[in-house]
């Protein structure tokens, strides 16, 4: 028989395993810009059920791979960061030889049970794979680690360009970049790189794609194409700008509602989020972006040791570089790569992956005394 | 792995945060660039974007009249409107259009000669149109393709008003038809102004009629406001102007007379024109043959083309409107007419006549019809017999000028003014023509031979009618009109379209009674028409005439018989009847029919019989020359 005392502590047993290792604060911040994705999601989809329930559970799925990647302690992290490197890098090479050929691009990986897209692996595999290199080598650091912190940046990053998915290539490139500028690469070495990228943008233009080429061109000019590929820039711009200050009104977008916007569950949702709620709608949600993204920045300032500084710094950032990608191309600032916009729209990849990092955030900062003592 | 030591892990450490400082600032500057970007779509621009989203949102969506309907005097339906479904084809939004074309036929039945039609209305058709490939397809095959529609992205079925011409061949040449708008049209109506209220339609009058009431028939185009989705499918109306229909047209054609006059050519090819005396009412308007109409409506196939503009017969020529022939011993009447009033001839003036005129010094024989000649003959005399010699003489005594400028007045030489386009004005010499014309000085032997209506002088059979009418009138010359009255669709009211005087002749009394006295003698016994005038319960004036097709040459004598069917003279006959009191003139002619006695004048006494009399021709009853069915 069990009395009360004893369920009552057991029940408070159970919530302390729940509730430990997650960070209610962040917790806080993703629930808002979560309910703002599934609100805006109801009037994007037509006002789709499924489609709400669908990310829904993609929510509920994403919470749990939080909430356990919040549990495992930064140490197990940095000991899986190499074997899951590597990995990706063989899934990656295994795309090249066998991938399947989805919209002509070679993606994905057919596994037997379902297909992969490794390359999502890899923007948490990345960031954690230099973190620990440069933690492995903090004592003596030399100019030659940063070398090889870029060969290995650049392995991945090459076979996704090759794909071709220019716009993952980017971000993984973004955030193994953050990790390298974190953890101290010069400033002359990144002026040098600045420099050899603006000589090298010719050269990088002769390799690119006919597609990439024209998506580079539609941001200059989108009236160019206007019902090929500029017809995305230019939809998207009308219905960010006819928005206005207070929007048009949840369910009200015209360009939303008459199918003008493209994509706009996905790729394209935050064109409709503008629509509806305006200026205020959209400065709303850029400070609960700027809230989240201050949060990961006080836990990577506090973060006990090089490897989960640079990991949360490179998690963070990345957050960032999602967020502010997708709103760029969505207001026609931007040329048109397919990124999400984090917690908002609809899909359990993004969801999921975008979680994990926040899920290793919590980790950081719930274990930082643990590897401080 | 060992726990490292860090060998200055505060001077790392603040390293770490000033990086992190730098980040922070550059995440805040981005973010505040593109909150910019907001303020400037959102705030700066908004207006602009606002009318782009609502110019995406709204589409003005034309809403086409409904044209005007064509009737006859007594309300029959001459040009109609149906309504019926058409499968078409945008061909710029078609990749493959004879892949998808192939693939449609599995589909809906479609001809080679729809395949042609179609390539053809390509050729002459706007960008982004939709162009029909198949009209009034039956409801099973609607249902079949609606059925299928997901495989053909492009193509679309459309309910549509379709012009109809119910008494084809019979009207074609007073109604005309419409077709498709072409790009001279669309300039056409550019310039005119009048392209706004033309969208949406993609029809208009191309001939007869339908040409030249096109802006009475057309009527106002609607205009409705419509929310559109991204693919242009109607959401929603916002707003409605509604059409204002075509006007009505009612003929003072009537269909029944215009049908015994159609039958009473037989097989024969030619023209008829019947006209009110005193209003210029137009009552029957024959050219033989005719032609299908609704042929055009849609597009006519190369095939059907070919075949109507290469035949013999030459169908599409309106031959009432536009044929140019001699008119013969018809001229004659108007000749006598130009003698008494001019002083040149009087009643008791009389000729012998040889069989021939010469002019005085010269060798040249103008021959009479009759070898031998007529003897003595008078006035009245010339116009029974027809006598050729006596106005050979008369013709040489006025001078080609004064033969010009009096029958002039009777609307020779000159367009009649009729209310159908493509009118041609014929010619009535003189000398100041020849001069324009060839540049050449006018002979006295060209004046002889327009006495008898020959040499140069042409004139189509509505001007000879038009002729006739004013000599019925007493000198009263109406312009010619198809239309007596007009419906209007705004007010429903119908409104007269008032006769027009174009002048009065001043006639002296007794010179025109010596005229028709003769002209009423032409129909009766001793005259050249007395087989047509035979038993006519009612008096009726009457001339023959017969053109030439091919010059004789000096000494030559002309045998029907002996020359190509086609080169047979042209038969005339212009009548009006009550004699005393005229209420129809009418003109016949009768291409290589021979003699206006024996071909043409027949003609003139069964349509006078039905007009006057409401008889039937004997025979069988009139076959009626309706087609109830919609043709294509």
């Amino acid at each position: 028989m069990i009395d009360q005392w004893e369920a009552r502590m057991i029940l408070r047993r159970a919530a302390g395993i729940a509730t430990a290792n997650v960070d209610g604060l962040l917790l806080a911040m993703l629930v808002l810009p979560l309910g703002i994705g599934v609100t805006v999601l109801y009037s994007a989809s037509n006002e789709s059920m499924a489609r709400v329930s669908g990310q829904l559970i993609n929510i509920a799925v994403a919470f749990a791979v939080m909430w356990l990647a919040a549990k495992v302690p930064p140490n197990h992290l940095m000991r899986v960061a190499l074997p899951a490197y590597l990995f990706g890098l063989a899934l990656l090479a295994g795309v090249a030889l066998f991938g399947e050929v989805a919209n002509g691009a070679r993606r994905w990986l057919n596994i037997g049970i379902t297909r992969i897209q490794p390359s999502e692996l890899m923007k948490i595999a990345v960031p954690m794979m230099l973190a620990w290199f440069f933690h492995r080598f903090e004592d003596h650091r030399r100019v030659y680690h940063y070398a090889l912190a870029a060969i290995i940046l650049a392995l991945p990053v090459g076979l996704i360009v090759r794909q071709p998915d220019l716009g993952t290539a980017i971000l993984i490139a973004a955030s193994g970049f953050y990790v390298l500028f974190l953890a101290g690469l010069s400033w002359r070495v990144i002026g040098g790189l600045a420099l050899v990228a603006l000589a090298a943008g010719p050269l990088v233009w002769n390799v690119m794609h006919d597609y990439q080429r024209q998506r580079i061109l539609t941001l200059l000019d989108p009236s160019q194409d206007p019902l090929g590929a500029g017809y995305h820039t230019i939809q998207s711009t009308i219905a960010v700008g006819s928005g206005g200050l207070a929007g048009k009104g949840w369910l009200n977008g015209t360009q939303t509602h008459l199918d003008f916007l493209p994509e706009r569950t996905t790729d394209f949702i935050f064109a409709v989020y503008s629509e509806e709620f305006g200026l205020i709608g959209n400065v709303i949600l850029v400070v609960l972006f700027l809230a989240l993204i201050g949060r990961g920045m006080i836990i990577t300032a506090n973060a006990p040791n090089t490897f989960s500084r640079l990991l949360a710094g490179a998690v963070t950032l990345g957050f960032f570089t999602y967020a502010f990608v997708n709103m760029g191309m969505v207001s026609g600032i931007l040329p048109v790569v397919g990124v999400p916009l984090p917690l908002i729209s609809y899909g359990g990849t993004s969801l999921v992956t975008v979680c994990l990092g926040f899920g290793i955030l919590m980790s950081i900062h719930t274990h930082r005394k643990l590897v401080q003592t | 792995m060992p726990v490292a030591e860090i060998p200055n892990p505060h001077q790392e450490i603040h390293r770490f945060r000033g990086r992190l400082l730098v980040a922070a600032l550059v995440v805040s500057a981005l973010f505040l660039v593109l909150v910019g970007r907001f303020v400037h779509l959102q705030v700066l621009q908004h207006a602009h974007y606002d009318t782009l989203a609502e110019s995406n949102r709204i589409a003005i969506a034309p809403v086409v009249p409904n044209r005007g309907l064509i009737l006859d005097r007594n309300g029959v339906e001459l040009a109609r409107n149906y309504s019926a479904y058409t499968l078409e084809i945008t061909p710029a939004k078609v990749r493959n259009l004879d892949a998808l074309i192939d693939e449609l036929a599995t589909v809906v039945d479609i001809a080679p000669k729809d395949r042609k039609r179609f390539r053809k209305l390509i050729d002459e058709s706007k960008n982004f149109e939709s162009l029909p490939i198949r009209n009034r397809l039956s409801d099973e095959e609607v249902a079949r393709f609606s059925v299928n529609r997901y495989r053909f992205p492009g193509v679309e079925i459309k309910a549509r008003l379709f012009r109809q011409y119910p008494y084809r061949d019979l009207t074609a040449h007073i109604i005309g038809y419409i077709g498709r708008i072409n790009s001279k049209d669309v300039e056409a109506l550019e310039a005119s102004g009048q392209s706004a209220n033309y969208r949406g339609t993609d029809h208009m009058g191309k001939m007869g009629l339908e040409q030249s009431y096109e802006s009475r028939l057309h009527g106002t185009t609607g205009f409705e406001q419509v929310e559109v989705d991204a693919g242009g499918r109607a959401v929603r109306t916002l707003s409605r102007t509604p059409p204002v229909s075509g006007d009505n047209l009612v003929l003072s054609l009537d269909l029944k007379l215009q049908e015994i006059a159609w039958q009473a050519f037989g097989e024969r090819r030619g023209a008829l024109v019947a006209i009110e005396p005193n209003s210029g009412a137009v009552l029957a308007f024959v050219s033989k043959p005719g032609f299908d109409p609704n042929l055009f409506v849609d597009g006519i196939d190369p095939q059907s083309w070919d075949a109507l503009n290469k035949s013999i017969d030459r169908p599409m020529t309106n031959r009432a409107l536009q044929g140019q022939y001699p008119p013969g011993s018809t001229f004659k009447p108007f000749m006598a007419l130009a003698g008494l009033a001019l002083g040149k001839r009087n009643a008791r003036y009389t000729i012998s006549d040889p069989g021939y005129f010469t002019l005085p010094g010269l060798s040249h024989q103008y021959r009479d019809w009759k070898k031998g000649g007529h003897g003595a003959v008078d006035l009245h005399r010339s116009l029974v017999i027809s006598c050729d010699t006596y106005y050979y003489g008369l013709a040489a005594d006025l001078g080609i000028d004064a033969i010009h400028d009096y029958i002039g007045q009777f609307g020779l030489g000159e367009k009649t003014g009729i209310d159908l386009p493509g009118e041609m004005s014929g010619i009535l010499p003189s000398s100041r023509w020849k001069m324009r014309r060839f540049r050449q000085k006018w002979f006295a032997g060209d004046t002889v031979s327009v006495g008898i209506g020959q040499g140069y002088n042409i004139a189509t059979p509505l001007q000879l009618a038009h002729a006739t009418a004013a000599l019925a009138a007493n000198g009263k010359v109406y312009r010619p009109r198809m239309v007596s009255h007009i419906e209007e669709a705004a007010s429903r009211t119908l409104k007269p379209v008032g006769s027009e005087l174009v002048r009065s002749i001043a006639i002296k009394p007794e010179h025109l009674q010596q005229v028709r006295a003769a002209l009423v003698d032409v129909t009766r016994p001793g005259g050249t028409a007395a087989q047509a005038g035979k038993g006519a319960p009612y008096s009726f004036a009457g001339k023959t005439g017969t053109a030439q097709v091919v010059a004789m040459k000096q000494g030559e004598s002309y045998n029907e018989s002996r020359v190509p069917e086609r080169h047979r003279d042209h038969a005339w006959f212009i009548a009006y009847a009550p004699a005393e009191n005229p209420t129809i003139a009418l003109v016949v002619l009768v291409e290589n029919g021979g003699h206006g006695s024996s071909a043409a004048a027949p003609i003139a006494r069964t349509v006078l019989d039905y007009w006057l009399l409401g008889k039937l021709p004997d025979g069988a009853q009139p076959k009626s020359n309706v087609n109830e069915e919609p043709s294509d």
